[in-house]
């Protein structure tokens, strides 16, 4: 009720806001991650092109909800994953097509790029360009939980009271691949789908008691696990790394079932008012050094075709270690959300929650 | 001269207006006709009571429903509770600087973002927390005692929350009260209690009405403690209309919940005032 209030203020305010802005000047309103556009990058960019970047930090959901509360309006480039590009298109046009010419594809990893143009591919038209990719799985303090290797060993009671995880998608597509099914074969058959995620809303309903809290935001989820309070963890790849870091005995393991992979993308929402200065931004963070500044403060790889060799040696080593070669080989990359699947998980997602 | 009152009238009324109309009344008709829509397909939509019947059918949304209201009056209770003689005592035993310096002890922290509030009572209950750890060094308890994610702690964010709220009305209304009437309670032979029965708490209803429907609205409507503090069982209904809104992009649903709680809070208002027998313009007016 607040929220929705709140949210047709945003959209009054925006408006308002883009009116009182001369057509000519080059601002890119840019819509992303945190991390993601670190202020040594923008101010390099800045320096190189003259235009002015103004971030905006998001996540995935409210990214689109943003979107579509002012029809695809307020900014000019946004980052959501390759899996919420056709879906929310489809269902609320709230981004445009990408120009492909506008675009330097040779610095992008080949396969990357074909892969995310093919998944976000409506009505014939690309809408999204790979940028930064990264996995989630688990999180584990090894020296207290080491027998935690899957999603479902977060219900072992060895470690009951003393794990956590989000309630949201990923935890009910890891679950459901630990369980030995496959959500992604079911996401074009409603019923298939159901029928798996009740089967995962018990297991987490049975799971329940394990759970100390169910995270929402990284740095909750770093704070429990630094204090010791929390010994294994659904979480991000880069977030097992940042760990690490202070503590080696944390680290962030590639469940047996596969780690779930996703790519965040670069989209240009349906009113975008600057898309010269977008696809100028594009095609500047795919620099391989560019790239290489933003997985050092992001910590995930991106499509960029020859960062690697920049980043540092470190952040490799821990990449390395939790990704032997088969374990690349068996992660799970999301497939693009068919519209209305969210409906389905949040109701088992409230089931679990208001389980006692 | 007739002409210049009426533009004078217009102009200060328009700032008002422009307020309820654009912030209020225009997105709650939005609100309204987004409720009675429902997803039939990809970007098609129809008229229908669907989200209304949803929330009928679905057990967990009516249960969360009643919880949260019930929460909120119990948290209401306990604020007045608590805030009752801590406003006697500011209106009527400290005087002069003690009496500002304990107002201002309970203003201060409204001076930090709620967030930091509620981040305060994390870092104090936590299981590595200060007060776990303070058990451990007394010796009370062998191991760290959690004391975060249940109903009593986000209980004890909610009244924090809302104390000052409390506080205010029935220090205003407290101070009305001559100091002279209550020195005659006590001389036509009246007990403590009878006093405060008799003459102190009828004096302050209008006091204890307009605090009580600030607090209850203000917990009902709370977002960041019930989610932060309560942890995996909280269940609190201003969540589930943001998971509505934001993660299930199910926006119709979402409308529909709101205005459901906006029914639930005018409803339970409405019963305090019929059951004090205040009307809203007693209360507000003398607060």
């Amino acid at each position: 009720m607040k929220h929705s209030t709140y949210l047709t203020c945003a959209a009054v305010l925006t408006g308002s806001l883009v009116l009182v802005q001369p057509a000519a000047a080059e601002t890119l309103r840019l819509l992303t991650w945190g991390n993601y556009a670190p202020e040594t990058v923008i101010a390099k960019f800045e320096e190189e092109t003259g235009h002015t970047v103004e971030v905006t930090l998001s996540n995935n959901e409210e990214m689109i909800a943003k979107l579509r509360a002012t029809g695809g309006g307020g900014f000019d480039l946004a980052q959501p994953s390759q899996d919420r590009i056709t879906g929310p298109q489809m269902e609320f046009g709230i981004y445009k097509p990408i120009d492909l010419s506008q675009i330097d594809e040779s610095q992008f990893i080949p396969s990357m790029l074909a892969a995310t143009k093919g998944n976000t591919t409506v009505d014939g038209e690309v809408y999204g360009v790979p940028h930064v990719w990264g996995t989630s799985g688990l999180v584990v303090n090894t020296a207290e939980a080491p027998d935690v290797t899957d999603y479902t060993d977060l219900c072992d009671d060895a470690v009951a009271g003393k794990v956590s995880y989000r309630l949201k998608r990923p935890t009910l597509i890891g679950f459901a691949f630990a369980m030995g099914m496959d959500p992604f074969a079911a996401y074009d058959d409603a019923d298939a789908y159901t029928e798996i995620m009740e089967k995962v809303g018990e297991k987490l309903i049975d799971c329940k008691p394990n759970v100390k809290a169910y995270w929402g935001g990284g740095d909750e989820l770093m704070n429990l696990v630094r204090s010791g309070e929390v010994v294994a963890s659904m979480a991000w790849d880069t977030g097992g790394w940042k760990l690490n870091a202070d503590n080696p005995d944390i680290t962030f393991v590639a469940p047996e079932a596969g780690a779930l992979g996703w790519i965040d993308t670069f989209v240009l929402p349906a009113k975008g008012r600057a898309d010269a200065a977008a696809y100028d931004w594009i095609n500047f963070v795919m620099q391989p050094e560019i790239a290489a500044m933003i997985t050092d403060t992001a910590g995930n790889f991106t499509a960029s075709k020859g960062a690697d060799e920049y980043v540092s040696a470190e952040l490799k080593a821990r990449y390395q270690a939790s990704f032997p070669p088969e374990a690349v080989d068996n992660i799970k990359w999301y497939p693009p959300v068919p519209a209305g699947l969210e409906a389905i998980e949040g109701g088992i997602l409230d089931r679990v929650k208001a389980a006692q | 001269m007739r002409a210049g009152t009426r533009l004078g009238f217009v102009l200060l009324i328009a700032p008002l207006l422009l307020w309820l109309v654009l912030l209020i009344v225009i997105p709650h008709v939005d609100l309204a006709l987004l409720s009675l829509r429902e997803r039939v397909g990809v970007g098609e939509y129809a008229v229908s009571m669907a989200n209304y019947r949803t929330f009928l059918d679905e057990p967990l949304y009516l249960w969360t429903f009643l919880r949260t209201a019930v929460m909120a009056v119990l948290a209401t209770a306990i604020t007045l509770v608590i805030g009752f003689p801590v406003s006697f005592y500011i209106a009527k035993i400290a005087r002069g600087r003690v009496q500002s310096a304990l107002f201002l002890l309970c203003l201060v922290p409204f001076w930090v973002s709620e967030l930091v509030r509620t981040f305060g009572w994390m870092i104090l209950l936590r299981e590595t927390g200060l007060i776990s750890g303070l058990l451990q060094w007394l010796g009370l308890t062998d191991g760290p005692v959690e004391m975060l994610y249940n109903d009593a702690a986000m209980m004890v964010g909610l009244v924090y929350t809302s104390m000052l709220f409390m506080v205010v009305p029935l220090v205003t209304t407290l101070e009305s009260l001559d100091d002279g009437i209550i020195e005659a309670g006590y001389d036509l032979g009246g007990s403590g209690p009878s006093v405060l029965r008799e003459i102190i708490i009828p004096h302050a209803v209008p006091g204890i009405v307009a605090g009580s429907i600030v607090v209850f609205m203000l917990s009902l409507g709370n977002y960041l403690t019930p989610t932060m503090l309560g942890g995996k069982d909280s269940l609190w209904f201003t969540e589930l209309i943001y998971s509505q809104f934001i993660v299930r992009f199910n926006w119709e649903l979402g409308a529909a919940f709101g205005f459901l709680l906006l029914v639930l809070s005018s409803v339970i208002v409405w019963a305090m005032l019929r059951l004090t027998g205040q009307t809203l313009e007693k209360t507000m007016g003398s607060a």
